[in-house]
């Protein structure tokens, strides 16, 4: 679904990565894997779309995604460093807000039940600007059950989670794939995922090990 | 359609949350107007004079005041990505924005101007020439600052920048405007005036989305 072609990343004239090649089907898992520095978080904005590759292209079903952002992005759900929460807002209403943001319109789904899953009961009307920092991860990873959608790109998602939240992410990953869906995710640790959905790639840093 | 108004609702319940970034900038202007009689002598002549100019020149600096807000926040906490990526046409989006910010700043200004027409001392037919013009003039001034603030928004100290880039471009409105007030004053017609400014505001309507749809783009990569 997902095809990278040799694709090229620098930053400051310096080389991050070049000639990278891979794609993923529905069903799988990825994780992109490095040292700091590697380029993992570029490498996820450049298959998101939000920036430009030196060279090569990514390819979304066969086309390439530039030529057909909306048709693409409506397929994605990508969630980065920072995750967009407005600390203003309460939990309730980034959620509403996100929801509001799909194409294709489909049922409100039952926002309180989403964010008793992750953990927020109780908390649903409180700014988030009152929320810790992993609580405000969880508002954002609550976007996966709001927005429905094929590919997840998570950019360090288990940052700030504590270790019932990692595993129970862990199941539901896990769960995405095994409905055809899509994971392409940077993190530090080791995922406990069955062989046959997960895959790891290791982006070897240029600059050598300090 | 729905995502737009979607931005616009959220823009609004924000601005409500943090009171202070909509009162701030009218504090300013309130304070700049009552500022020019101290200092300029209170005789009603010099004031009828020069206030429209004045109410112009605030009107213009409390918008650039509010302006870096636009997209700063969004860039900050990671929003704006998200807006990115939403699968609508971020030209939309930005004029969204726009629209919100224009209904922060300058709609109470223009709510407001009765009050400063008053403490400036303003005739009616120069306060009804003032009031139409801030109407036709404001929209282009959100309109162009938002351009100005997509390109600058990546910047670390993009406000002194800001203040170039957009400045200059603001002259055309400020020029028309003031011109048909001092028609107004003479009890010449000022439609001519009136006519242009809305010409200039539906050309910037058209573009100015666009351009700073590109310019977001350019600052996000």
């Amino acid at each position: 679904m997902l095809h990278a072609k040799e694709l090229a990343c620098t930053r400051d004239q310096h080389e991050l990565f070049s000639g990278l090649n891979f794609s993923i089907q529905q069903g799988q898992i990825i994780q992109i894997a490095g040292v700091n520095g590697a380029g993992k978080t570029s490498l996820l904005r450049l298959l998101a779309g939000l920036s430009l590759p030196a060279s090569g292209e990514v390819l979304w079903q066969g086309e390439s995604i530039q030529r057909f952002p909306q048709r693409y992005h409506q397929q994605l759900l990508y969630l980065g460093h920072l995750a967009g929460i407005k600390s203003e807002l309460s939990a309730l209403e980034n959620l509403q807000f996100f929801k509001g943001l799909d194409s294709i319109e489909t049922p409100e789904p039952d926002y309180f039940e989403i964010l008793a899953r992750v953990g927020l009961a109780g908390l649903e009307d409180e700014p988030c600007a009152h929320l810790s920092a992993g609580q405000q991860r969880r508002v954002a990873l609550a976007r996966l059950w709001v927005n429905q959608r094929l590919l997840w790109i998570l950019d360090e998602p288990f940052t700030a989670i504590d270790k019932q939240g990692v595993a129970y992410l862990e199941k539901i990953l896990l769960q995405h794939c095994e409905r055809g869906g899509m994971v392409i995710l940077t993190t530090h640790q080791s995922l406990q995922m069955p062989a046959q959905h997960y895959r790891v790639i290791e982006l070897s840093a240029s600059r050598g090990l300090m | 359609m729905r995502a737009v108004l979607n931005v616009i609702k959220r823009e609004l319940l924000i601005a409500m949350r943090r009171k202070s970034d909509i009162l701030n900038p009218l504090w300013f202007l309130l304070i700049v107007i009552t500022l020019f009689p101290l200092a300029l002598g209170p005789e009603p002549e010099l004031l009828a004079r020069v206030a429209p100019g004045v109410l112009w020149v605030a009107a213009l600096l409390s918008s650039l005041l509010s302006l870096e807000r636009l997209f700063r926040d969004d860039y900050l906490d990671g929003s704006l990505e998200q807006l990115l990526l939403s699968g609508h046409p971020l030209a939309a989006l930005s004029l969204a924005k726009i629209v919100a910010h224009w209904l922060l700043t300058a709609l109470p200004l223009l709510l407001l101007s009765p009050l400063f027409a008053v403490l400036l001392g303003l005739s009616m037919p120069i306060f009804k020439a003032t009031f139409l013009t801030l109407l036709i003039g404001t929209p282009v001034l959100s309109l162009i600052g938002g351009v100005g603030v997509a390109l600058t928004v990546g910047l670390r100290r993009g406000g002194v920048l800001l203040s170039l880039l957009v400045l200059p471009l603001f002259i055309p409105v400020l020029i028309f405007a003031t011109s048909a007030i001092e028609a107004a004053s003479f009890g010449l017609p000022y439609a001519g005036h009136l006519a242009i400014m809305g010409a200039i505001a539906m050309l910037t309507l058209c573009f100015a989305p666009f351009a700073t749809a590109s310019a977001l783009r350019v600052s996000m990569s």
